[in-house]
């Protein structure tokens, strides 16, 4: 069986975000980028599924900017078999992004698509779901858990009630959650290797992707500074305080 | 392809060795200048380059405005594709500050800037890491040389320092073996107080003939502010409050593009005032009248602080021992009254290159870089940060007499050990005044926020101490602990427990500065390399 991940460029989780002074997007300039960590876990849990013999090869795919070859570098490097890159300038919206995964799907034909939940940039958390409409498959969202059952997959979600338990058919598409796995660290060595792995570049034309109509950002902003925290006394003091700011009454 | 050896070995209990013809020691503009000299000048040796940081740059702090002629010799068209955030210095101004004024100075000639560039060096290093990767050298950012492999009285490369190893030092199920790289010749470009230098510099008597090294803290802070502030390209330097006239240092303000402003202050690390401290001074400045102008209603974007050698010609280590070369802040290169070290940063690593290339081997560099401009610069301007030590007036008319003769005094100034010169602290009357400070960051923990700090929790503390129970007894005593105030983002904590008073320390927090390594009276804090990728990610700094 072959795992298809989809793993996007985005900028480094430790760098503090900042906002350009004329509102229009994120400065990215000076910034370190990473692979998304929520697609880290993903790639992780198909190099697993390998292991453990139930894969025979995890094609890694990054759709974006010519600088994103880096990431897909880091991801073979951690022990994907081999990438592709579907470049392009234009900042794709979730909606086009799982038409040019479907295009690779269903050239790849792939038993089992793995992605992050949501990207921590936009977090639209919306590609996975849209991938698996468009393909006509089975999807599980915020996975924890995955066990490859035959021709099926036993899966274990999180959910505000507990813990959810589906079975899919495969092919299917599941997005990985935080509690899944713990990636892997990259091998010094295994960078060397993966400079020989294949990579290859298609570009958005190539695929035939519909543009259509994308929501427009219009203003971004940083959240509030937070007020500075006081420290009190005692309970009484705590309350008192909580009442004058009309917290309690 | 000199690597092929290891392609096979998959096990992972076993270390991984790969072969180099260099190691470099840290992404640095000496450091980098060397891998693109090797590769220009040879193109089949094999070169790579271990830089701690999780990106090139991240680890990097620097003013700076830097002397473009090195660059213009390593990289004849980087006009034309100019690194970014990269403008002409234009204008300068010096000025002499009191609490409420300022009064301007004449520049002094060496401190003139025309035909300079005010850069950020950590985008400065990432572009020339990128030109660098053209040539092929291979970079590893990310992974911190933790060890030199010495075999027979010779460096013959650096083990890669371990991942997933828990507070306790035991494996964690992430646990991966650092790998050993062996080269024919290692180059450490670490830095100011690296500290594979540190150890090398002690095993090989390298600091035998000269003085101890000199050391400074360099604070710096990039703000965005509000428009029609900022004169792009303005460089502006200065001395005086709130630095007492016994303590040498001075602030810098360069105005960049896109509204952006670098704000700075290096202080001596050879201060005596056992209470100083230097992040304290560091906001002091900002609250000036001429530089809260600047900075007030405005965002700080970036901020941290780094330790610069300042010993200069007479604490410059021999440069070589068998196997290995020292460039860079790593050995000291900095020209105190020009405040610059890039240019011979970028000299030195490319010296070491064509050294090695043309002689095949190390030996001999250090002749040879005492004999070519970096030595001539140093040697010439050797008097001037030494005679600070008797004040700020003995200073600058001493300062006066050696640029007027050219450096050509009979005489050589001699340096001491800063960690040496702490007194007592003092109570804290008569130090900083308590002046209005509103400007962020508001403590040394908010620092650590603005320097993007990230260490994993669980793992060794990379803050050594050889002897702890030095600290709550004659440290605390005789110096009350001056690593509470000298840390520029309080690593280190004294707090009461149920057993008495111990030493806490918020390794986490720490960006890398070396200061404690430097100033602690006693000598006893080792930093060594937390995991790879750790530590601030600074931007555009």
């Amino acid at each position: 069986m072959k795992i298809l991940v989809a793993a996007k460029r985005v900028v480094d989780p430790n760098l503090r975000v900042q906002v350009k002074p004329d509102a229009s997007g994120i400065v990215t300039e000076g910034a370190g980028m990473s692979v998304n960590p929520f697609d880290e876990i993903a790639l992780e849990e198909a190099l697993r599924l390998r292991e453990r013999g139930h894969a025979a090869e995890v094609v890694v795919v990054s759709i974006g900017p010519t600088q994103s070859r880096q990431q897909l570098r880091t991801c073979l490097a951690m022990g994907a078999d081999r990438a592709i890159l579907v470049e392009t300038e234009v900042s794709l919206q979730p909606l086009g992004v799982s038409r040019a995964l479907l295009r690779l799907v269903e050239r790849e034909r792939p038993t089992l698509v793995l992605l992050g939940k949501q990207s921590i940039d936009d977090e639209s958390s919306q590609t996975a779901q849209m991938l698996a409409a468009l393909w006509g498959r089975p999807q599980a969202t915020s996975v924890s858990e995955v066990l490859i059952e035959g021709s099926c997959v036993r899966v274990t979600r999180e959910v505000d009630a507990g813990m959810e338990v589906l079975e899919l058919d495969l092919p299917a598409v599941i997005s990985a959650d935080l509690r899944l796995n713990e990636p892997r660290f990259v091998k010094l060595p295994d960078i060397v290797r993966a400079k020989r792995k294949p990579l290859d570049i298609h570009s958005l034309d190539e695929l035939a992707i519909e543009g259509g109509n994308h929501p427009r950002h219009v203003h971004y902003s940083s959240p509030p500074a937070r007020k500075r925290q006081i420290m009190v006394e005692d309970v009484p003091a705590l309350l008192r305080s909580m009442r004058e700011r009309g917290v309690i009454t | 392809m000199s690597n092929d050896s290891v392609l096979d070995k998959s096990d992972p209990s076993v270390r991984e060795t790969l072969t180099y013809d260099l190691a470099i020691v840290g992404a640095g503009p000496s450091g980098l200048a060397c891998a693109v000299r090797l590769k220009q000048l040879d193109p089949g040796l094999s070169v790579c380059v271990l830089e701690k940081g999780a990106s090139v740059g991240a680890h990097i702090l620097s003013g700076a405005v830097i002397e473009t002629q090195p660059l213009d010799e390593l990289f004849p068209s980087w006009r034309n594709a100019p690194p970014p955030s990269c403008i002409e210095a234009n204008a300068e101004q010096f000025w002499w500050l009191t609490r409420t004024g300022a009064l301007r100075l004449p520049i002094p000639p060496q401190m003139r800037n025309k035909g300079n560039r005010i850069v950020s060096l950590g985008s400065l290093c990432a572009w020339m890491a990128q030109q660098a990767e053209q040539l092929e050298v291979e970079i590893f950012p990310g992974f911190a040389a933790a060890e030199v492999l010495i075999e027979r009285e010779e460096v013959n490369g650096v083990r890669v320092g371990s991942f997933g190893v828990d507070r306790s030092g035991r494996a964690k199920p992430s646990h991966s073996l650092g790998v050993d790289i062996r080269a024919r010749f290692t180059v450490l470009a670490e830095g100011c107080r690296g500290h594979l230098s540190k150890r090398l510099i002690h095993r090989y008597g390298l600091d035998g003939v000269g003085d101890p090294q000199g050391y400074g803290l360099g604070f710096k802070e990039l703000w965005q502010v509000p428009d029609g502030r900022l004169r792009p390209g303005l460089v502006q330097h200065s001395i005086g409050w709130p630095l007492d006239n016994s303590t040498y240092g001075g602030g810098f303000l360069y105005h960049c593009d896109a509204q952006r402003v670098a704000v700075g202050l290096v202080i001596g690390l050879d201060y005596s005032r056992g209470e100083f401290s230097p992040f304290d001074v560091f906001r002091q400045f900002k609250h000036h009248p001429m530089v809260r102008a600047l900075l007030e209603g405005g965002n700080i974007l970036s901020g941290g602080a780094r330790a610069l050698s300042e010993g200069g010609y007479q604490s410059l280590p021999v440069c070589e021992m068998p196997g290995a070369l020292l460039i860079g802040d790593a050995a000291g290169m900095l020209n105190v009254p020009k405040i610059k070290g890039v240019h011979n940063a970028l000299r030195a690593g490319m010296l070491a290159a064509e050294h090695i290339v043309g002689t095949g081997d190390v030996a001999g560099f250090d002749a040879r870089l005492r004999g070519c401009a970096v030595g001539h610069e140093l040697k010439k301007v050797r008097n001037i940060r030494p005679g600070f030590r008797y004040g700020l007036w003995w200073g600058l008319s001493n300062a006066l007499w050696e640029t007027a003769s050219g450096g050509r005094s009979p005489w050589t100034l001699r340096n001491r050990a800063d960690h040496a010169v702490s007194a007592r602290a003092a109570p804290p009357a008569g130090s900083i005044p308590d002046e209005r400070r509103d400007l962020p960051p508001h403590d040394r923990a908010a620092l650590a926020y603005f320097a993007a700090v990230a260490h994993e929790e669980d793992q060794p503390i990379h803050l050594r101490i050889r002897n702890p129970e030095m600290c709550t007894g004659e440290c605390r005593e005789k110096h009350d602990n001056p690593c509470t105030r000298f840390c520029p983002t309080q690593v280190f904590e004294m707090v009461d427990e149920a057993e008495g008073t111990g030493l806490r320390i918020n390794a986490s927090n720490c960006i890398h500065c070396k200061a404690c390594d430097i100033k602690d009276p006693y000598q006893i804090v080792d930093w060594v390399p937390p995991e790879g990728g750790s530590g601030p990610n600074y931007r555009n700094l």
